[in-house]
């Protein structure tokens, strides 16, 4: 079969974007576990660590330019480097929310404050989880699994409301550590955000296979009535 | 007499062409749009060239050479016993693999084929409107009567374009116009075919898939069957056919992993 060098350095790519992924899993429950020990020390290390991944993305963006530009791909060869190039961006992005979280650890310093912890944890397990399956998808090239994973953002959604509802109680109960409570709005509303960008990387799975880009989620209707 | 319809400046309609017994084009329907840059692509032997050679008549002078089916121009079958083939060959023009420019001036090399076709006009008007139709003239002007063959291979090519213009044609064939000339040359015949159709249908044989992307406005995918005859597998606006062909024949193809 011709095109074994294509093959070969497709191949390379996708270990890549699964080790980058795994990267952010990592770093995402981390971050989390960090969080919930108001570990500040790890919380830093994972600050740091998202230089790793940030540098990882753009080795990964590097080769797959010269694949297109050595390799001239057409068709689902094509389909499959734009969908690399998508896909390491939207890792890196998440990347990003995993370093949010670490940073409000850091900011929080030693000072006292209400975590809705039940959800925070699950939502993050649900969204790594999310992220995980999306991946494995996507190098597998698995359309019906990439379809389906993203109805789970509807449990990282309610989950999202719930704490939400709890922060804006304790924000009410005491007006004093407002500022603090602040900040653990930004953790659920970046783990909520990892979720949501796990349903591009599943669109872009769909995208190799069939050429067609939608939205596999669709809006909700409820995103309607704001 | 059948009906063309004015969107396509020629139609191949259930074509079959032979060689002796053997069959080398099987029932293709091709229909080629107006002022559009039609590619046909495919593996060697899948008869690409004899469809391209059928459509101005080419295939005359091959004496085992048998055409069934019709091609339609101007609501004719070019095939058919009162159509004069020269003329055919006047109103649909070719362009060869290698450059073949008469042993003559450059002058002459576009200035012969309207004469012979009674061109009673300003000759000197025509060289050189001509030649600036194929982005020639500003490299040659200064010396018309400077040998065709001194010429560079890029510019050659250029000039049997000049030359297929010379005589008005509608439509102009190229069977791989750019496979014997480099890179940069390659580019500017690229460019002159986005140019000229403007005003003339363009129809490409190439063997080159990034050509076909890069040129042409409509794709067509052959190749053969089991009994090696060429047949048409797919056939649609080149920004489908290479990003998502319908047939997996055409995505094996384009994707290099044929055969």
């Amino acid at each position: 079969m011709p095109r074994d060098t294509l093959n070969r350095q497709m191949n390379l790519i996708q270990d890549e974007i699964l080790i980058l992924g795994s990267m952010v899993e990592q770093a995402m429950l981390s971050a989390v576990e960090a969080l919930k020990k108001r570990d500040a020390k790890a919380a830093k290390a994972i600050f740091l660590q998202d230089q790793v991944i940030n540098e990882k993305r753009f080795a990964i963006e590097n080769a797959i330019i010269i694949l297109m530009a050595t390799q001239q791909p057409m068709a689902r060869d094509l389909r499959q480097m734009a969908a690399m190039l998508e896909v390491s961006t939207e890792l890196e992005r998440m990347g990003d929310y995993a370093k949010g979280v670490a940073k409000v650890n850091m900011l929080l310093k030693e000072k006292e404050v209400y975590m809705p912890v039940a959800e925070i944890d699950k939502m993050a397990e649900i969204a790594v989880n999310m992220l995980h399956r999306a991946l494995g998808a996507f190098i597998s090239e698995d359309t019906s699994l990439a379809l389906a994973i993203p109805h789970d953002d509807d449990q990282v959604d309610e989950l999202f409301n719930t704490a939400y509802n709890k922060i804006v109680q304790d924000m009410i109960a005491n007006p004093n550590t407002i500022d603090q409570t602040n900040f653990i709005m930004w953790i659920i509303h970046n783990i909520e955000r990892m979720a949501d960008r796990v349903t591009n990387i599943c669109e872009r799975t769909v995208f190799i296979t069939t050429g067609e880009l939608f939205e596999v989620d669709g809006m909700d209707e409820d995103d309607l009535n704001i | 007499m059948t009906k063309s319809n004015n969107h396509y400046a020629i139609e191949a309609h259930n074509l079959n062409i032979f060689y002796g017994n053997f069959q080398a084009v099987k029932n293709v329907d091709l229909e080629i749009e107006r002022n559009k840059i039609t590619a046909i692509i495919g593996p060697s032997g899948c008869g690409k060239s004899t469809v391209i050679r059928a459509f101005n008549r080419m295939n005359d002078f091959i004496l085992t050479a048998r055409v069934e089916g019709e091609i339609l121009f101007h609501e004719k079958n070019i095939y058919a016993s009162d159509i004069d083939a020269v003329q055919i060959r006047r109103m649909i023009g070719m362009v060869f693999q290698k450059p073949n420019p008469f042993p003559k001036s450059i002058y002459e090399n576009v200035a012969w084929g309207a004469r012979v076709n009674g061109f009673r006009g300003n000759t000197d008007e025509l060289v050189e409107q001509t030649l600036r139709a194929a982005a020639l003239w500003d490299e040659v002007k200064d010396n018309l009567k400077r040998n065709a063959l001194e010429l560079s291979g890029g510019q050659q090519q250029r000039l049997c374009i000049a030359r297929a213009l010379a005589v008005k044609p509608e439509i102009i064939l190229m069977d791989e116009p750019c496979s014997a000339l480099d890179p940069i040359a390659t580019l500017k015949i690229e460019d002159l075919m986005r140019e000229l159709s403007q005003e003339y249908t363009i129809i490409i044989v190439t063997h080159n898939m990034q050509q076909a992307a890069r040129v042409s406005d409509n794709t067509a995918f052959f190749t053969m069957d089991e009994d090696r005859a060429g047949i048409m597998v797919e056939y649609g606006l080149t920004s489908h056919i290479f990003t998502k062909p319908h047939d997996q024949r055409t995505e094996d193809y384009i994707t290099g992993r044929f055969g």
